[in-house]
């Protein structure tokens, strides 16, 4: 609690840290700094400034229960056996002693029953994955939502995209690897996957298997990419993730003082590493407390993998919804032409629809510039109305997942809530083109009437809940004008700019060769920003505010006149009563304090 | 001001925004129509002004990070006092180690966290710090620089002016390629036909699963649905050893389960040239979908309809194993049955066509 | 007589005991195929004679609404079966049916669902009688065919594999149930008792196939009917089963519970703490 009780924001907190007594960690860092001089990239580092907000904590998540994850994964490799070799289980499970199994089974059913706390890691492991991917997809929407992927910051964005898909690989990867009949029915179905794919699909499948499905490769081939390359890929790419960030330094929402310039909050140490270091902690600890209470994966009662035997309610993770939806709801359509078969019904929805929503989102900013033509560098977020086609277009996305999330899970809905699956399976064959164009309309109306509500309140004020009574006996509600850190912050954004539409040749008569494109562009700069409403002019904002208080004064003669000290609500808060004056000059309004906040 | 990028288009106007401006200092901007009030002041907190509460704030982050050791130790406590094994020790109809490791282990951590970011909310400085944006770019001259040190190295290189040695170069590298591609020749053997023959021949009886026994037609009742396999699966070779066993085992089952049902003969509409291949209404088909391989024995005795549970394909087993729902497209294949010298249920040949998924090379 | 020995079997023991209920139960198998089998049917006693009579008073007040005067089942004109007929179907089905209460149907629907039973266990005997004489079916199986009282490790495990090979496809990896297609279901069976269990399997209720003896032989029902008993009395070891329903749930719950634990406490870090403010701490 250095300089802070002064209450005035500092300036350069840098200086303030030298001090004058001998610091005991003198000798240690100079050790340090005489092998790798880090002291010159630490002093701008240590008290970075990071901005608090809490949408900001969300990639937090991801990277603590990431961090979860190498913890509990790498006591798991400690007992869990990576093979398909056959052998008879012996252990402490009665249901399954006996029977035939491959050892990566075994072992997992060995760190369920015969390790202490080994199923609650089992357990802890599983839920951070589900974890880590949710916080990532959380994480990812704020981003989209708040346009903080736009310049500087697109190749962190694709940097995002790509640890998503990484990290949905290796959960299907890890939850393969147990052997169990729920993980090799999902490798039986990554095995129709992989057939489906033309010319190459059957040469595909075998490589990865080691021959024909199962095999006994394809456990110890998931083992190395699910412990080794793609964690080894995660790490750096999340090192580049957090090194860019750091380069860039944070996004931060407008406000007062919080501008494209700086950047407002807390310093590194000690505020931030206390914060996020209390945030893994409480992370990990959300971690072990699912882990200890909800069962995840019950690997035994699964039994054993046997390509002869099924389960009801045969799901993926929840983040395989996408596919599995897609595969649930095509039709079967399949070409054989010349002696060849091509099964649409496997590769469209397995192989083609996710790699090219992947692909979509991986370059999402590269579109969204190139429709805009904004070039420009932006570190303040924006609202997400302001934004009212981008919001839209992410929450058809959101659509388009939450229904194929339901169709992937058709059987446990129709059990449950007692439908037919057939008829969810026809409902989102529609839904999954109808859904997602319902969500974007709405989404981009309600935006656009949102915006419209911050204009009203900015032209004439926020309704301020106080009802007064006219000479003519009518009643009208007072409003108020909003404070002027708030009118700013509502106002920092910027203005669209349409894309005007090219000329065929410009002034010198020289055809313009890319016309085409470039009308295609204007037009779609025109949807875009569509009917968006942009901030008022200080010129309008001085008007509505001119034309208030001329109403006021209109009604002044019959107007109601309290003198201080009569109310005793309201007033309590800033000693004025709220009698509509605060136009007219009888005292200011700074101090308006009604329902503000 | 935003900072002037070379190589933006003419037209494209920014939007004109303040830079540097001092804190607390108001200035407004044209078009603009408030002006920024710059940071608010810092209201002090009670941990700040009232030393009383401040003592208060530090016990409670004491008292959190003791009451994590608590959970530690406990912890340990668990570890060793609770039996894991056997259905004894249960706790709520739960495993009762998992559940107290599980809480304790949590305990321990959530304190931890909880305390942590108590401290940092109540007793660390909270007075909000303001860092000026440098240019993400470098400055013009060193990006000059910069590529003008990389034209030297090229040119000192001369691999611009020896396009022998770039070109041999670029050939090296590529061919470099090829021993890593070719490596992965052996990650598995190739298609070939195998994909195309199951195990099941003429003679191979039709056994139920896990238990092997053989089956006569007049085993079957009316809607009775066994889970099948070759009879092969179950047999030994002259030394007692498993014909099939193992992966091998696996990947002849992935292929050959089949399903025997029974139902009334004239519930059955047989395809052309099929007529014969049950026996008093007992159909065998395969159990593999033919969508993406899932096993399916979902069957309903009274509508003859096969459901697959991993996508829901249906296939009428009364009419020749057509899909009527979902995602696959191909009919279930058929087995081909006759009855054996001792009166039970075998094959009379192998599928007529591939079973499982589609793949290309199927024709 | 059948609550005679379940009492008995619940006390017994010592090993003599076992076998005296071993006897009794063989007795009785052959005294209660001797009643019901189909054979008999042809020929009942006048005990039996009374039973019969007693069923078809109750089958024509409860059952030939729908399943006919004579059990010979209803044909709706659009050629769809009203009430199925019950010539052959056998005393267990007549058992599992009403003993499950999912006989008598409020009204024709997608599936009889399964309720309180409203027969007494003496009425059901009579209506199973009753239909029984119809024509030759299953009858009623004697305790000794599902008892597994004396069921050990080695039957439960074969029983696991059998119920995984034969079950789990419609009934789920943890008999908590499945979907059908156009709304049906397998129904969850825990809590399902033993003999009904027995039932279902020969008896192919509704849309499940029938599982005869021949194939799937008594011993190997027994071993199936263990193992569900065993995992109904097992605790569920990694804490709450959120339903045993797979992947779905688990996504769910990690949204719910573990996504928003993580959000919740990240909005408590980054929110404002209490201030002080100028009229006097609040706090």
């Amino acid at each position: 609690m250095s300089a802070s009780a002064n209450g005035r924001p500092q300036r350069a907190p840098r200086r303030a840290a030298k001090s004058s007594k001998p610091n005991p960690l003198a000798g240690i860092v100079n050790w340090a700094d005489e092998r790798t001089g880090l002291a010159a990239m630490s002093k701008t580092q240590i008290r970075k400034v990071f901005p608090d907000h809490w949408s900001f904590m969300l990639g937090e998540i991801a990277l603590w229960s990431f961090v979860v994850l190498l913890i509990t994964g790498t006591f798991l490799t400690l007992w869990f056996h990576p093979s398909s070799a056959e052998v008879t289980y012996h252990g402490s499970y009665d249901q399954l002693r006996g029977v035939k199994m491959s050892d990566a089974y075994a072992s997992t059913l060995h760190i369920s029953f015969d390790i202490r706390g080994g199923l609650l890691l089992r357990q802890i492991h599983h839920w951070a994955a589900n974890l880590f991917i949710a916080a990532m997809f959380v994480h990812m929407m704020r981003i989209f939502f708040t346009g903080a992927f736009r310049k500087p910051r697109e190749i962190n964005w694709m940097i995002g995209m790509t640890l998503l898909m990484l990290g949905i690989l290796e959960g299907f990867a890890g939850y393969s690897l147990p052997d169990d009949l729920l993980s090799g029915t999902g490798l039986r179905i990554a095995d129709g996957l992989v057939r489906s794919i033309p010319v190459v699909g059957t040469y595909l499948e075998f490589f990865m298997f080691g021959g024909q499905f199962p095999g006994d490769e394809i456990i110890s081939r998931l083992y190395a990419v699910h412990i080794l390359l793609i964690p080894g890929l995660l790490v750096a790419l999340i090192g580049a993730h957090m090194l860019l960030l750091v380069y860039q330094k944070h996004t931060q929402w407008p406000g007062p003082g919080r501008t494209n310039d700086n950047v407002v909050g807390y310093p590194m140490l000690p505020v931030y590493a206390a914060k996020a270091g209390g945030f893994f902690f409480t992370v990990f600890g959300v971690s072990a407390l699912l882990g200890g209470i909800m069962q995840i994966n019950p690997i035994w009662m699964y039994g054993p993998y046997d390509p002869s035997k099924v389960t009801a309610d045969s799901q993926p993770d929840w983040y395989m919804g996408v596919p599995e939806g897609l595969l649930r709801a095509m039709p079967g359509i399949e070409t054989h032409v010349g002696g060849f078969t091509i099964s649409w019904n496997v590769f469209i929805p397995g192989v083609v629809a996710p790699g090219l929503l992947f692909t979509v989102m991986l370059l999402y900013p590269f579109l969204e510039g190139w429709i805009t033509g904004d070039r420009r560098e932006h570190h303040l977020l924006q609202r997400p109305r302001n934004a009212p086609t981008r919001t839209a277009f992410m929450a058809a996305m959101i659509t388009l997942f939450g229904v194929l999330w339901a169709e992937g899970g058709n059987d446990v809905l129709a059990l449950v809530f007692h439908l037919s699956l057939n008829d969810i399976t026809w409902v989102a064959r529609f839904a999954i083109f109808i859904g997602p164009a319902i969500a974007f309309w709405v989404t981009r109306r309600w935006c656009i009437s949102l915006q419209r509500q911050t204009h009203t309140e900015l032209l004439h004020g926020y309704e301020s809940g106080v009802l007064m009574r006219s000479p003519e006996g009518g009643y009208a509600e007072k409003h108020l004008p909003l404070p002027i850190e708030r009118a700013y912050t509502m106002t920092a954004n910027d203005r669209d700019h349409v894309l005007p539409m090219p000329t065929e040749e410009d002034e010198n008569g020289v055809a313009n060769r890319k016309v085409a494109l470039m009308r295609l562009r204007a037009r779609l700069s025109r949807f875009w920003y569509g009917s968006a409403i942009q901030k008022p002019t200080r010129e309008e904002v001085e008007e509505a505010h001119a034309h208030a208080a001329h109403e006021l004064e209109i009604h002044e003669d019959g107007h109601q006149h309290l003198s201080e000290g009569e109310y005793e609500g309201d007033y309590e808060y800033d000693g004025t009563p709220a009698d509509g004056h605060q136009y007219d000059g009888r005292h200011g309004i700074d101090e308006s304090k009604l329902r503000q906040d | 001001m935003t900072i002037e990028r070379p190589g933006r288009p003419p037209g494209d106007e920014p939007e004109q925004r303040h830079d540097g401006v001092p804190d607390g200092q108001v200035v407004s901007v044209a078009g603009d129509p408030f002006p920024d009030p710059g940071l608010p002041a810092h209201e002090p907190r009670p941990t700040d002004v009232d030393e009383h509460a401040g003592r208060r704030a530090e016990r409670q982050v004491a008292t959190l990070f003791g009451l994590s050791s608590v959970f530690a130790i406990l912890w340990v406590v668990v570890y060793f006092a609770v039996d894991l094994k056997g259905n004894t020790a249960t706790l709520f109809g739960a495993g009762a180690q998992n559940l107290l490791l599980g809480v304790c282990l949590a305990g321990a951590l959530l304190c931890i966290g909880v305390g942590a970011i108590l401290w940092a909310r109540k007793l660390m400085s909270d007075v909000e710090i303001v860092e000026h944006r440098h240019a993400i770019s470098s400055s013009e001259e060193d990006r000059e620089v910069a590529l003008g040190e990389f034209d030297q190295g090229v040119r000192d290189s001369g691999i611009a002016r020896r396009p022998l040695i770039r070109n041999s170069l670029l050939g090296a590298m590529a061919t470099l390629g090829l021993p890593a591609i070719v490596v992965l020749r052996d990650l598995g053997p190739l298609p070939g036909d195998v994909l195309e023959f199951t195990v099941w021949k003429k003679g191979v009886r039709v056994v139920n699963d896990v238990a092997g026994n053989p089956i006569k037609p007049a085993d079957m009742e009316i809607g009775q649905l066994v889970n099948a396999e070759p009879e092969l699966f179950f047999e030994t070779d002259a030394n007692g050893e498993p014909l099939f066993e193992g992966t091998k085992l696996l990947q002849a089952k992935a292929k050959a389960a089949v399903i025997l049902v029974r139902m009334k003969p004239e519930d059955i509409q047989a395809p052309k040239g099929r007529e014969n291949w049950g026996i008093n209404g007992i159909l065998c088909y395969s159990k593999i979908c033919t969508h993406v391989g899932c096993p399916i024995s979902l069957w309903e005795q009274q509508t003859h309809q096969l459901l697959c549970p991993c996508h829901q394909s249906t296939f009428a087993l009364g009419d020749g194993g057509k899909v009527v729902f979902g995602p696959a497209n191909r009919p279930l294949p058929q087995l081909p049955l006759m009855i054996d010298k001792d009166g039970y249920i075998a094959a009379r040949s192998d599928f007529h066509e591939p079973v499982g998924p589609s793949f290309w090379e199927r024709g | 007589m059948r609550f005679l020995t379940a009492r008995l079997s619940a006390k017994r023991r010592s090993p003599l005991a076992g076998l005296m209920v071993l006897l009794l139960g063989l007795l009785l198998t052959g005294g209660v195929y001797a009643a019901f089998s189909p054979a008999s049917a042809s020929t009942p006693s006048a005990a039996n004679q009374d039973l019969i009579a007693k069923g078809r008073q109750l089958f024509l007040v409860g059952c030939a609404s729908c399943h006919g005067q004579h059990g010979e089942g209803i044909v709706t004109s659009a050629t769809t079966e009203y009430g199925p007929p019950l010539i052959g179907v056998g005393a267990a089905a007549v058992d599992f049916q009403v003993g499950t209460g999912r006989m008598p149907l409020a009204r024709p629907g997608m599936q009889a669902p399964e309720k309180k039973q409203l027969y007494t266990p003496d009425e059901i005997r009579a209506l199973a009688a009753y239909v029984a004489s119809l024509g030759p079916g299953p009858a009623i199986p004697a305790k000794a065919k599902y008892d597994t009282s004396d069921a050990g490790n080695h039957e439960v495990v074969r029983g696991g594999q059998l119920f995984l090979t034969n079950c789990t496809a419609c009934h789920n990896f943890a008999a908590s149930g499945g979907a059908l297609p156009h709304g049906r279901y397998a129904p969850a069976l825990a809590g399902v008792t033993k003999k009904h269990i027995y039932e279902a399997l020969i008896t192919g209720p509704q849309q499940m196939p029938v599982f005869s003896d021949n194939v799937l032989k008594p011993q190997q029902k027994r071993d199936i009917i263990a193992y569900l008993k065993s995992i109904e009395s097992e605790p569920s070891y990694g804490g709450s089963k959120l339903g045993y329903l797979g992947p779905v749930s688990e996504g769910l719950f990690g949204w719910l519970v573990g996504i928003g634990l993580c959000v919740g406490f990240a909005v408590w870090i980054a929110s404002h703490s209490v201030r002080s403010s100028k009229k006097g701490a609040k706090s």
